[in-house]
């Protein structure tokens, strides 16, 4: 049986979803709209059935573009995800509101269940429902209570889902109910008042509210979190926290799993006899793998976290006090937590744009949110401001290299800032953001929803995002271990006749060799093609080949120059590496690493789209190539300039 | 005499009268604000905007351009208490 799942937001609605399907949740697409398409299966007496759990929405009618497959689907039977059975989630401490939607969906005469959802909450208000009240006003539907968060009354639901007739109904609660055309806001003007006024009706014989609260305990809490001063320290020590957490604390974890790839495949190197296929296994896939696996611990910390916000109902809080700010420049102030997770990693960030509804705002998110610098792109930062900017004091108390660094920074910053309000004017759209958000009541987390979001972002970044990395990282190897003809071979043989006339140790030859070999790859060819065009910026085809295989992640930049000028990588300060950077000439004698290229160099990778992952996810998120690509090369544009007018100012 | 919802101090109980045509008056009457129905001015984000108001057991925030477009009413004997 198809089953659908509906409910306003904030309404428990997941907590059902997984109450039924438990972890046994995937995720595919409606056909023909680009919108994430939650579903589970689940057997009841050998009865498969498939529970689609469809966006959280007031009505049927839809306020955004991931909300019209309601719609969409329900007036529809033709639909292929056509429900047999309506499951309606409701909040039972508002039912007025909730209501509107499962009388909507009462009125299309599908089998409906009424689940009354958080009892407990209600009750806590002072507000009892008499369900055999209820039940009168809506006499085919099913009406069943839970606590979904604790789990209570998931019997009930699933007797009801075995007993419910899959014949359609013929009754109607609002009798002159049809489903009015997207445009027709008159007609569903006129719906709206008529369906509040007989859901009122119904609620005046079937509820009873014991005491007259007029004001909610939330808003007490509310009193210091939404504070002008209170409330911006609160998020900022909050941020604070998930910060440490993500980018100090998910270092470890990082490193292990790096650590582990890297030992195995050079394990696999040596344990496999020797041949291509080898190669590709020891240096290809398993590093790809690798680079996969290694962002798992900033995302699943970064979901945990926003789950946790989401789950408690203080993200809607943060959504209330950055909106004012946010808004001018063409962004929401669900955009605040994205974008500060860009910090550290572009990846989770935009994976957790998923949460602003509107589209034009979203997409501004996740175009302008790589250009936050990443902790990706320290690695990078790091050696060149050590190798060009001197270790000096300004103004009596500032070190020098940390300004700089600080610089790029903000650079970042203020490039995504700037970009967003440019995008705000460039992106069209008919949609006219609004905000008419629901502040949820404070609740203690469900760690059963927490935990099944994140383990959800975790393995959808890992299969999705994953396919893309593991195909780029294999192309790229291929680049760099092929070459045309026997030109890598020839090139390999002479660097190691070189290198015994030098008579170096066997194991700087090797480097020697694995120095030449790179320079003859199509990777190296296309380095040195690369060069004409990056002259302007300072670099030579040397910086070229690190710049295409930084393009598998930026820090590759790094162990990549290593290669190439045959030195070892030593890990920490890169001594032995900014040496050698600091004697390479051009020919007429002059410095490749001067202030101007290094410069030129920091700005090229403040502002380049240099990570194929990120690339990955954006698709994975916009469900087509035309943003990333369009993201791909704005970004490469401001990057090739920045990087020219640097190198210009400066020499 | 009726006012803008955006105009209204915090804490004040007040009666939706009529919303001004638009795209989002479906929607903002699909949330409940429908004439005659009391709703309270709760609090203000920071900078004034959005604002915070409790439609009969729920807390919506809306934007002050959002709530421009709803006219309210103020209620028989009520008063600002915040």
């Amino acid at each position: 049986m198809k089953i659908a799942l509906l409910g306003n937001p904030n309404t428990g609605k997941s907590s059902v979803f997984n109450m039924l399907t438990g972890l046994r949740q995937q995720v595919g697409n409606f056909p023909g709209v680009t919108v994430d398409k939650k579903f589970g299966v689940f057997t009841l007496n050998n009865e498969e059935h498939t529970l689609v759990d469809f966006p959280g929405t007031y009505s049927i009618y839809p306020r955004s573009k991931d909300e019209q497959v309601v719609y969409d689907v329900l007036k529809n039977e033709e639909h292929p995800d056509f429900p047999d059975l309506a499951i309606v989630v409701a909040d039972e401490s508002n039912l007025e509101r909730n209501l509107f939607l499962f009388t909507q969906v009462y009125d299309l005469q599908v089998p409906v269940i009424l689940v009354l959802n958080m009892a407990d909450l209600a009750k806590k208000n002072g507000k009892s429902i008499d369900l055999t009240a209820l039940a009168t006003a809506f006499p085919v539907a099913k009406i069943v209570e839970t606590t979904a968060r604790v789990g209570l009354g998931k019997d009930r639901l699933i007797q009801e889902i075995q007993s419910i007739s899959k014949e359609k109904h013929t009754d109607r609660f609002y009798t002159s109910a049809k489903i009015c055309s997207l445009d027709d806001s008159k007609g569903q003007e006129i719906e709206a008042t008529e369906r509040y006024t007989l859901i009122n009706d119904v609620l005046k014989r079937v509820q009873t509210t014991s005491t007259a609260k007029t004001e909610a305990s939330s808003n007490k809490l509310d009193r210091i979190l939404v504070h002008p001063i209170f409330g911006y320290l609160i998020f900022g020590a909050i941020l604070m926290i998930i910060f440490q957490f993500i980018f100090a604390f998910a270092a470890y974890p990082m490193d292990f799993i790096d650590g582990i790839f890297a030992d195995f495949s050079a394990w696999l190197s040596q344990e496999l006899p020797t041949g291509l296929f080898s190669d590709l296994i020891s240096q290809g896939i398993v590093p790809g793998i690798g680079g996969v696996l290694v962002f798992i611990p900033q995302i699943a910390l970064l979901f945990f976290f926003i789950a946790l916000l989401e789950e408690s109902g203080y993200l809607a809080r943060v959504v209330f006090i950055m909106d004012r700010i946010m808004r001018p420049l063409g962004l929401n102030g669900k955009s605040v937590v994205p974008l500060l997770s860009s910090v550290a990693c572009a990846i989770p960030g935009v994976m957790a744009t998923r949460t602003i509804s509107d589209w034009k705002e979203r997409m501004i998110t996740i175009l302008v949110a790589p250009l936050m610098s990443c902790s990706a792109r320290i690695p990078v930062y790091t050696l060149l401001i050590a190798l060009v900017i001197p270790k000096q004091t300004v103004f009596g108390f500032l070190n020098l290299q940390g300004l700089v660094l600080f610089g790029l920074y903000s650079l970042g910053l203020v490039a995504a800032l700037l970009i967003a309000a440019l995008l705000k004017l460039l992106i069209k759209t008919r949609e006219k953001g609004f905000l008419l958000l629901e502040l949820p009541s404070y609740k203690s987390p469900r760690w059963g929803n927490v935990g099944i979001t994140v383990w959800e972002k975790v393995r959808v970044f890992v299969w999705d995002a994953g396919k893309v990395i593991l195909a780029i990282s294999i192309i790229l190897w291929a680049l760099a271990t092929f070459g045309p003809g026997d030109r890598m071979e020839k090139a390999a043989l002479k660097a190691e006749n070189h290198a015994k006339e030098l008579k170096l140790s066997n194991e700087d030859s090797e480097r020697f060799v694995a120095s030449a070999k790179l320079e003859n790859s199509y990777i190296g060819i296309m380095g040195k093609g690369l060069e004409p065009v990056i002259k302007p910026l300072g670099y030579d085809w040397k910086i070229g080949i690190s710049l295409i295989t930084s393009f598998a992640a930026r820090e590759v930049f790094v162990g990549s120059l290593a290669t190439i000028y045959a030195v070892q990588e030593d890990g920490g300060e890169n001594k032995r590496l900014i040496d050698r950077m600091r004697s390479e000439k051009r020919f007429d004698g002059t410095p490749v690493y001067t202030l101007a290229s290094g410069a030129s160099l920091m700005v090229f990778y403040v502002f380049a789209m240099q990570c194929m992952a990120t690339l990955a996810v954006v698709k994975r998120e916009t469900k087509s190539w035309k943003w990333p690509l369009i993201q791909m090369a704005f970004m490469g544009t401001l990057a090739y300039l920045g990087a020219f007018i640097t190198y210009i100012i400066l020499s | 005499m009726s006012k803008a919802l955006s105009i209204i101090k915090p804490g004040q109980l007040v009666t939706v009268a009529s919303i001004q045509d638009s795209a989002l008056k479906p929607k903002l009457m699909e949330m409940g604000l429908i004439a005659g129905k009391e709703i309270r001015v709760l609090f203000r984000a920071p900078f004034g905007d959005p604002i915070a108001i409790d439609v009969h057991g729920y807390v919506l925030s809306l934007r002050l351009d959002e709530a421009g477009l709803i006219q309210v009413n103020e209620s028989i004997g009520s008063e600002v208490f915040a």
